[in-house]
């Protein structure tokens, strides 16, 4: 659906963000951007989201797959839920936004939470959930519009091992259900690997793109214990080792 | 532990009562607490009046002073240029002290406002208004810039307006730097509202506790001077926990607390 060619992003202030990325993106993927901080992953999604520009190169969009609002849902790295706001309301906002009135998007919004799991939680504030529930109304909010194209920012990072589990687990079931192409930038290696069908390596200083790699692990709940998984992340940490020793 | 502070207070009187007695200090040098009290029960209600007539203008000039900051502020956070324009007067207002600028007020509004009692009231309100517009002015001004940057992306990515972003997100944001900023001003509108009558005097404007401590200084009425300050920190005290009660009502209300 998309085609990333040659981008470059360098902050006022001379950071070199981005040199030289390209890559192309198909529709239904699920992609890992893996890397080190400071190796532009969250640079490349925010231009992606079109919330950013490159300063060289270009995002090319397939014919008829040009983002409109509401056709990329953005989750980052906390909730960042309006702590006023039910988790309803939270929901909502992204239809609100669009104009819709509260009637006509219930449905969704209630169907977007019964996704994540939180059918019956309609009502709560975020201060009353768990940081795991909070990530989920997140996701909930960034599915709510059907987006094409699923962006998550170490969505995962600050959630203890257990919740994280659940999620990943959780969040490769809605992909499978609702067939969005998913962007996911991480810096766990074992996520990386256990996500996403494409593993994109980035290495920082300036950030670039340095291999990629196609996983053919069935991403099940067992997965965790598939010796092929176990291969994979060896394979993944000795290729991430020796790009960031030649770099 | 709660009642500590209270119990300390209690024991602090009894000692004072008893050094007074002691060392037969004569009242209008140090008036023990039972001679305080007694000036008190002598003129309670020209006390209480005072008390009311002081509080009226703290009341005014609070929520002059909050409706404006909030103002203010807001039109800062919409407009660079309006914030390039007020900002820099806001701190000259800050930094410069009330007792100068009252003699100013004074002029101006007698100037503009031909009724003696209405003038002096209006030179109290806006003295007091002064002092206590600049911490709610400050934290509402804060409060709308506080909304994490995070957010303010997700309103870009759905399309969000300007105004949507300012309704949806930056002023429920705002609020309870607001309530701080009041509870803080709170107490300065009662500063302020004294400070100004110290300097203004009352004339024909029912007198409120400052002049009341001033008279009674003239008349060497120490028990009754100590009588009215009691007042005037009791009624700071009760602003101070009123304002913070609203504060925590409102955000538990809002799910912020």
């Amino acid at each position: 659906m998309l085609t990333i060619r040659s981008v470059g992003r360098r902050f006022p202030g001379g950071v070199e963000a981005l040199r030289d990325v390209s890559l192309r993106l198909g529709a239904g993927d699920f992609v890992a951007l893996l890397g080190p901080s400071g190796c532009g992953k969250s640079t490349l999604l925010r231009l992606i989201a079109g919330l950013d520009r490159p300063d060289t190169g270009a995002l090319d969009w397939d014919e008829g797959h040009a983002l409109g609002p509401g056709d990329a849902g953005f989750v980052f790295q906390d909730a960042t839920l309006l702590p006023w706001a039910t988790a309803e309301d939270n929901v909502f906002l992204p239809l609100r936004l669009r104009g819709m009135s509260r009637g006509r998007a219930m449905p969704a919004v209630r169907d977007a939470l019964a996704h994540v799991g939180l059918g019956g939680f309609e009502g709560a504030r975020p201060r009353a959930l768990s940081g795991g529930m909070r990530m989920r109304v997140s996701i909930a909010r960034a599915l709510v519009t059907r987006p094409r194209l699923l962006l998550m920012d170490e969505p995962f990072a600050a959630l203890d091992e257990f919740t994280r589990h659940k999620l990943q687990t959780d969040l490769l079931a809605l992909w499978r259900e609702l067939g969005c192409t998913i962007v996911f930038v991480t810096h766990s290696i074992y996520e990386a690997c256990f996500l996403a069908r494409r593993i994109v390596l980035m290495t920082p200083r300036p950030g670039r793109v340095t291999r990629e790699l196609a996983s053919t692990l069935a991403h099940g709940p067992n997965t965790r214990l598939d010796p092929a998984y176990a291969a994979l992340v060896a394979e993944v940490s000795q290729s991430m080792e020796r790009a960031l020793e030649a770099g | 532990m709660k009642a500590a502070p209270l119990l300390f207070g209690l024991l602090a009187l009894i000692a004072w009562e008893a050094v007074v007695r002691a060392a037969d200090v004569p009242p209008y040098i140090v008036p023990g607490p039972v001679a305080i009290i007694s000036a008190f029960a002598a003129a309670p209600l020209s006390l209480l009046a005072a008390l009311a007539s002081t509080l009226v203008v703290t009341f005014v000039a609070l929520v002059v002073a909050a409706l404006l900051g909030a103002i203010l502020a807001l039109a800062m956070s919409v407009s660079r240029l309006a914030q390039a324009a007020i900002q820099p007067w806001a701190v000259v207002l800050q930094v410069t002290p009330i007792v100068a600028i009252v003699p100013l007020v004074i002029i101006w509004v007698g100037y503009l406002v031909h009724s003696p009692q209405l003038s002096t009231l209006i030179t109290l309100v806006v003295s007091a208004t002064i002092v206590a517009f600049f911490p709610v002015f400050a934290n509402t001004a804060e409060g709308l810039a506080s909304a994490p940057p995070e957010l303010g992306d997700l309103f870009r990515l759905y399309g969000g307006g300007r105004w949507q972003t300012l309704g949806l997100l930056r002023l429920p944001a705002a609020l309870p730097y607001f309530l701080t900023g009041l509870r803080i001003s709170g107490g300065l509108a009662l500063v302020g509202a004294v400070v100004a009558e110290f300097v203004a005097g009352s004339g024909g404007f029912a007198s409120g506790l400052a002049y009341t401590i001033q008279e009674a200084g003239f008349r060497l009425q120490v028990p009754r001077m100590f009588a009215a300050l009691v007042l005037l920190s009791l009624a700071g005290i009760a602003i101070n926990l009123g304002l913070g009660a609203l504060a925590r009502f409102v955000l538990r209300r809002r799910g912020m607390a």
